[in-house]
C-alpha cells in the first residue's frame, strides 16, 4: 500500500448558530489511528462527516495526499465510512449485504473468509432482520475487510459489540493502521490500541 | 484484489433493487391495484355510456398511471437514507449518477412493467379501438421511464423531510405536464385516424433528454441530503 496521508486545515463547524469547533488541525499519516473524543453534542459526528465530503466545513481545508478534496470520487476509491446506521438491508441475508459492498468497490477477501474472521460463520444465508444488533454491526464492519479501503471513518464502531467482539476489531484496526491504513474513529470505550499508533483530538 | 468496473456496480444496483422487491412482493401490488381501482372508479360515476367512456379513456388511463408512478416513487431512496446504505452508495469510486439510473431503472422496472400489462385490459374495459389501445401502450411505454426519471429528483429534494410526501406530489404534477399533454396528444391523433408519428418523436426525444439530464440534479440533491 503506498503512503497515504490526511490533512485537516483550519476546520470549524457551526450547527444550529452555535459554534462545534474552530481551527482544528491535525494530520494523519499511513500507520496511524486517530480517536476523536468530546462529550456529547460536542460534533464529533459532525466532524466525521466533514471529513467524509458529505458536509461542508464552514470554514478551513481537506488534503487528502496533499491534493484537495474537490474530486471527491478519487477520495472514495479510498475511504470507507460506518456511521450509526449499518447500511445493510433487513431483507438481504448476509452474503448478499457483502456482495454488494464488494461490487461497488475493490474485493479483497472471499466473504467467506471475512465471515469466519468476525465470527458469523454459518450466517452467510440467514437474513439481516434476524441477527441480533451485535452481529448486524459485526457484518457492517465486515465490509471494511472485504473490500480495499485505506482509510477507515468509523463513527462509534463499537456500539452493541460484546467485549471479545470489541477486542477483534481493536486487533483488525491495529493490522489495518499496521499495513499502512489510517483509521480515524469516535469511541466512547477505553480502547487497548497501542499508544504508539494513537493520535488523540478532543473536542 | 479485484477493483469492481462501472457496468458491474450498475448490475449490482439493480440487482440488489430487484432482489429487494421480490422479498417485499406484497408491496408491489399496491401501485398497480391503485392504478385499476382509479380507471374502475370513473365508469361507476359517469355511467356505461360508450361513446363518452371511449373519449376519456386514455386520459383517464394516463392520469391513473401518472399517480401510480408517484405513490411508488418516495421510496425510491427513502429506505436507503434510513438505514444508511444511501452512505454507501455515495461513497463509491463510481459516477454517482449513473447508480441513480440504475436505480430509476430498477423502480421503472418494478412500477411500470406490471402496468403494461393491465393497461390493454383497462383500454378494453372502457371500450377502446385495439389500434388505439396499441399507440396507448407505445406513449406508456415511452412515458412511464420519464416520470421514474423525473421523480427521482423530487425524491431526492425531499428526502431530508420527515413528511415529504404531499410537497414531493406538489413538485412532481407539474413536471409531468409536457409527457401527458404529448401522450394524450399521440392517442387523441390515433382515436381520430391522424398520424401519430410527431408526438411519439417528442416523447422519444423527452425521453432521451430525461436519461441525459435527470441523474445529475439527483445526485446532487442526494448528496445535499446527506450533509
Amino acid at each position: 500500500m503506498n503512503a497515504k496521508k490526511l490533512k485537516a486545515c483550519q476546520l470549524s463547524c457551526i450547527r444550529d448558530e452555535r459554534l462545534l469547533f474552530s481551527e482544528l488541525n491535525f494530520t494523519l499519516m499511513s500507520g496511524q489511528v486517530l480517536l476523536i473524543e468530546g462529550a456529547n453534542g460536542a460534533g464529533k459526528t459532525s466532524l466525521l462527516r466533514i471529513l467524509t465530503g458529505f458536509r461542508k466545513p464552514d470554514s478551513g481545508d481537506l488534503f487528502w495526499n496533499d491534493e484537495a478534496i474537490d474530486d471527491t470520487q478519487e477520495f472514495y476509491q479510498d475511504t470507507a465510512y460506518i456511521g450509526h446506521n449499518n447500511g445493510l438491508k433487513d431483507t438481504l441475508t448476509a452474503e448478499e449485504n457483502l456482495r454488494y459492498a464488494q461490487a461497488l468497490a475493490t474485493t479483497t477477501l472471499t466473504i467467506d473468509d471475512v465471515m469466519e474472521q468476525v465470527g458469523l460463520n454459518g450466517y452467510q444465508e440467514t437474513l439481516v432482520r434476524f441477527m441480533s444488533a451485535g452481529q448486524r454491526r459485526r457484518l457492517a464492519l465486515a465490509r471494511l475487510l472485504c473490500t480495499h479501503k485505506p482509510l477507515w471513518i468509523l463513527d462509534e464502531p463499537f456500539t452493541s459489540l460484546d467485549r471479545a467482539s470489541i477486542k477483534l476489531f481493536e486487533k483488525f484496526i491495529e493490522t489495518h493502521a499496521n499495513q499502512g491504513g489510517l483509521v480515524i474513529m469516535t469511541s466512547h470505550h477505553d480502547t487497548s490500541i497501542p499508544h504508539t499508533l494513537l493520535q488523540k483530538i478532543h473536542l | 484484489m479485484k477493483q469492481s468496473s462501472l457496468f458491474q456496480a450498475f448490475g449490482a444496483v439493480i440487482k440488489r433493487d430487484l432482489l429487494l422487491a421480490y422479498r417485499h412482493r406484497a408491496e408491489l401490488i399496491n401501485p398497480l391495484a391503485f392504478f385499476v381501482m382509479v380507471i374502475t372508479l370513473f365508469p361507476l360515476a359517469l355511467g356505461a355510456e360508450i361513446a363518452l367512456l371511449k373519449r376519456i379513456a386514455p386520459a383517464i388511463i394516463w392520469v391513473a398511471a401518472l399517480l401510480a408512478s408517484l405513490m411508488s416513487i418516495d421510496n425510491l431512496f427513502r429506505a436507503d437514507y434510513d438505514d444508511g446504505s444511501l452512505e454507501l452508495m455515495v461513497m463509491t469510486p463510481h459516477s454517482l449518477s449513473i447508480l441513480v439510473l440504475a436505480k430509476v431503472t430498477a423502480h421503472w422496472f418494478l412500477s411500470s412493467v406490471p402496468l403494461l400489462f393491465i393497461a390493454p385490459l383497462m383500454g378494453l374495459m372502457l371500450h377502446m379501438d385495439s389500434n388505439v389501445i396499441g399507440i396507448l401502450l407505445l406513449t406508456l411505454l415511452l412515458g412511464m421511464p420519464v416520470l421514474s426519471l423525473i421523480g427521482g429528483i423530487a425524491v431526492a429534494l425531499t428526502l431530508g423531510l420527515r413528511k415529504g410526501g404531499a410537497l414531493l406530489a406538489i413538485l412532481v404534477l407539474p413536471l409531468y405536464v409536457p409527457i401527458l399533454i404529448f401522450a394524450s396528444g399521440a392517442v387523441d391523433a390515433a382515436m381520430s385516424g391522424f398520424p401519430v408519428s410527431g408526438h411519439l418523436s417528442m416523447m422519444c426525444a423527452i425521453l432521451f433528454l430525461a436519461i441525459t439530464l435527470t441523474p445529475l440534479p439527483t445526485a446532487a440533491a442526494l448528496k445535499m441530503s446527506l450533509s
